[in-house]
């Protein structure tokens, strides 16, 4: 597997630059405002928020220039169904917030996505819950790929690393928008958006749909509605297998992903946005040291690079996902690679940014774990999968977990279970986990000691064996 | 008197082009039809049917859009002012309305119209006032008057538990965006002869690009209110407007001429 970009069905065609792009240093903020500019955004609503109001700033002062439609709202409910009403026209729209005016847009998200109206929502994210901080981060990735409102839908969701990059992705976002009639987020965070680089003006201004659905007055024609509402359970469960099969579609055609070193890669750093510029650093160090790292980095967050990284998982021991969160990507990863190899994480959360070299120590965890459980695993019976990571501070997924019946890895009796004694059946972890394996919360199918297990097992989960 | 026959009979009264001809899912006596009716009428002589784009609210006129002929947004509950400043400042050709009911926009969209007013957005919204939160099944809403009962006041409003009727329009009158801001009625024919010239006006002030306009109808819901359509009329009549007094509450269109 080499470097690569995939992208959907209809590949967006390189741009024919006469001249050599200018390279200018911009705010991040700015370069995507004026990146929507150039890509022919019609109109933008927004709220002043920490760490985007330059986006706002910047479009106060140009889309006037350009002749254009721009509105401070009210509130974020405010400019979003303001966005709302002028993409219902066929018009190109653009919304930024950070992630507390996100959480105010989600109604709209879900109505958005329900009366198939075609909106570019930025998420310069922020610290949280709550108010939270106004620093970088990464913890809206749920509420970006399985949150928001309510209903049964997906919006892609679109994550540069580096403003350049950014920049492109704004025309990309409105491509998708209106090929799919759907919102779509970019979501950038504190230092995407108020970082300096230098960037090629190098623009891109998608083609212009048929709009067959939009709302122009119903002059010589028949009226139309553009709605989510259906009263009549078969409407609606048509009007959803219809937004289903988009949603595969979308799936289908316009995974994005980059990969970098991965062709002799034994640990790959799984990350996106800000944390994958970290993680470039990290591997580099890495590769210095001797060990043999790659990068994976999604691009698109929904659709999820699952495939690809299945793929991969099949011929690399180890993935370490870092974030700048308390590690919800990860969650993304693990299901991706179903116990194929081990799936450490690595994060710092509420503003703070993990170093290369915390990353770089948290590879070497990883490393030593997984070649530690592996050895402890062939010892006691020949399998490949290992415990996911080495020594560490109780995860949350263990704070869940009742205390195991009959020795395994104990946290304690005094350990908390919200579900009770009776949600974890004791015989998922009868057996106990192999010695020296700190932290291990595998439970073991029981296999011979001696037969080498056929290539390729049976998943392991962090709880395989489970039946 | 003698009638010649060669002359073809002249009809007086039909159905307005703009309003479908189908029947609706109001309950028996609701004055969501005289609303629609007038709309259609008003529209309809002003020839803005093919340019209007309306938006529609949470709430029983949700469907308004199966009733009345032109293009037609869905917003989310109270959001319809924001809507329609979104379709109002990329197409400053349409003619933009928005639709809803008392619950819409005087209690969960409030800053929604009042910045839509502030701004003098040029749309003109229609605002179907009964008091009640019809459509989830009769519960008090922000306009419901003292002493009424709902399923949520069971006793009756009481002001020190549920505070007081609001009084939106006036409120919104006193803006400076707002080009014209009336209240009328359908409970009588004069009352709803009254009511359309305010609509007319209402759509006029957005034609003459003079600003924000709203015009609230006080109607009736007889199934939420608890009363044969007769009874809801009478009691619209005689107690309602005696919270929210008929006429026109600014026109700073004739100031201006």
């Amino acid at each position: 597997m080499t470097a690569s970009v995939s992208a959907g069905e209809a590949p967006t065609p390189p741009v024919a630059v006469p001249d050599r792009p200018k390279r200018v240093l911009m705010k991040g903020n700015e370069a995507i405002a004026e990146a929507a500019i150039q890509a022919g955004c019609d109109a933008y609503f927004g709220y002043p928020i920490t760490p985007q109001a330059e986006l706002l700033e910047w479009m106060a002062r140009r889309m006037p220039e350009e002749g254009r439609v721009f509105i401070q709202a009210e509130s974020e409910l405010g400019a979003i169904n303001m966005a709302l009403g002028a993409a219902a026209t066929g018009a190109r729209v653009l919304v930024s917030s950070s992630s507390p005016g996100m959480s105010l847009m989600a109604e709209a998200m879900s109505y958005m996505a329900g009366q198939e109206v075609p909106v570019v929502l930025i998420n310069v994210m922020r610290g949280g819950p709550g108010l939270g901080s106004i620093q970088p981060s990464q913890s809206d990735y749920f509420q970006a790929t399985k949150g928001h409102g309510h209903g049964d839908y997906r919006v892609p969701v679109l994550a540069p690393a580096s403003i350049g990059e950014a920049m492109d992705l704004v025309a990309t976002s409105f491509e998708l928008a209106e090929r799919y009639r759907t919102p779509v987020i970019m979501l950038a965070d504190g230092i995407l958006g108020q970082a300096m680089e230098p960037v090629e003006l190098r623009y891109r201004t998608p083609e212009r749909l048929e709009t067959p659905w939009a709302l122009t007055g119903a002059d010589g024609r028949e009226p139309r509605v553009v709605r989510s509402l259906h009263l009549k359970p078969e409407e609606l469960e048509a009007h959803n297998e219809d937004l289903q099969a988009k949603f595969h579609r979308i799936a289908g055609h316009e995974v994005r992903w980059t990969g970098e070193q991965l062709d002799d890669a034994e640990l790959v750093i799984v990350a996106y946005g800000t944390a994958a510029r970290v993680a470039r650093t990290a591997i580099a160090r890495a590769r210095a040291a001797g060990m043999r790292v790659g990068l994976f980095r999604p691009i698109t967050l929904w659709p999820f690079p699952e495939f690809q990284l299945a793929e991969l998982s099949q011929r690399v021991r180890g993935m370490l996902v870092v974030e700048l969160s308390a590690g919800q990507m990860v969650e993304d990863v693990r299901l991706a690679v179903e116990g194929r190899c081990a799936v450490g994480f690595d994060g710092r959360m509420g503003g703070m940014v993990p170093s290369p070299d915390e990353v770089v120590a948290a590879l070497r965890r990883l490393d030593e774990s997984e070649r530690q459980g592996t050895r402890a695993l062939k010892a006691r019976r020949p399998r490949r999968h290992a415990p996911l990571t080495g020594p560490r501070p109780v995860t949350r997924a263990e704070w869940h977990r009742p205390p195991v019946a009959g020795g395994g890895p104990s946290l304690g009796d005094d350990v908390f279970s919200p579900f009770g004694d009776d949600a974890w059946s004791p015989e998922w972890e009868q057996e106990t986990p192999p010695p020296g394996v700190p932290g291990s919360t595998s439970g073991q199918v029981p296999g011979q000691a001696d037969t080498p297990v056929p290539e390729p097992v049976a998943p392991a989960t962090r709880n395989g064996g489970r039946p | 008197m003698s009638v010649d026959a060669t002359t073809p009979p002249r009809v007086i009264f039909e159905r307005p082009e703009l309003l479908a001809d189908r029947s609706t899912h109001y309950c028996p006596g609701c004055g969501h039809g005289v609303v629609h009716r007038l709309l259609a009428e008003v529209l309809g002589e002003l020839g803005l049917g093919p340019r209007t784009i309306a938006v529609a609210p949470v709430g029983c006129s949700v469907f308004a859009f199966d009733y009345l002929e032109f293009d037609w947004c869905e917003a989310p509950h109270g959001r319809a002012p924001a809507v329609a400043t979104g379709i109002r400042r990329v197409r400053p050709d349409a003619f933009v309305l928005t639709y809803q009911g008392d619950g819409d926009l005087a209690a969960i969209g409030t800053a929604e119209i009042v910045h839509a007013a502030a701004r003098g957005e040029l749309i003109t919204a229609i605002f179907v006032n009964n008091g009640i939160y019809g459509m989830t099944g009769g519960q008090m809403a922000p306009t419901s008057l003292i002493g009424q009962k709902t399923t949520s006041t069971p006793r009756g409003r009481e002001a020190s538990l549920a505070g007081y009727p609001i009084p939106m329009t006036e409120m919104l009158a006193i803006l400076p965006g707002v080009a014209y801001a009336a209240r009328g009625s359908i409970a009588d024919p004069s009352a709803i002869g009254k009511t359309k010239a305010m609509l007319r006006r209402a759509c006029q002030a957005q034609l003459a690009g003079a600003g924000f306009a709203i015009v609230e109808v006080l109607s009736n819901c007889p199934v939420g209110w608890g009363m044969t359509p007769v009874e809801s009329i009478r009691y619209l009549r005689e107690t309602v407007v005696g919270t929210y007094p008929l006429g026109v509450l600014v026109d700073r269109m004739k100031k201006e001429a």
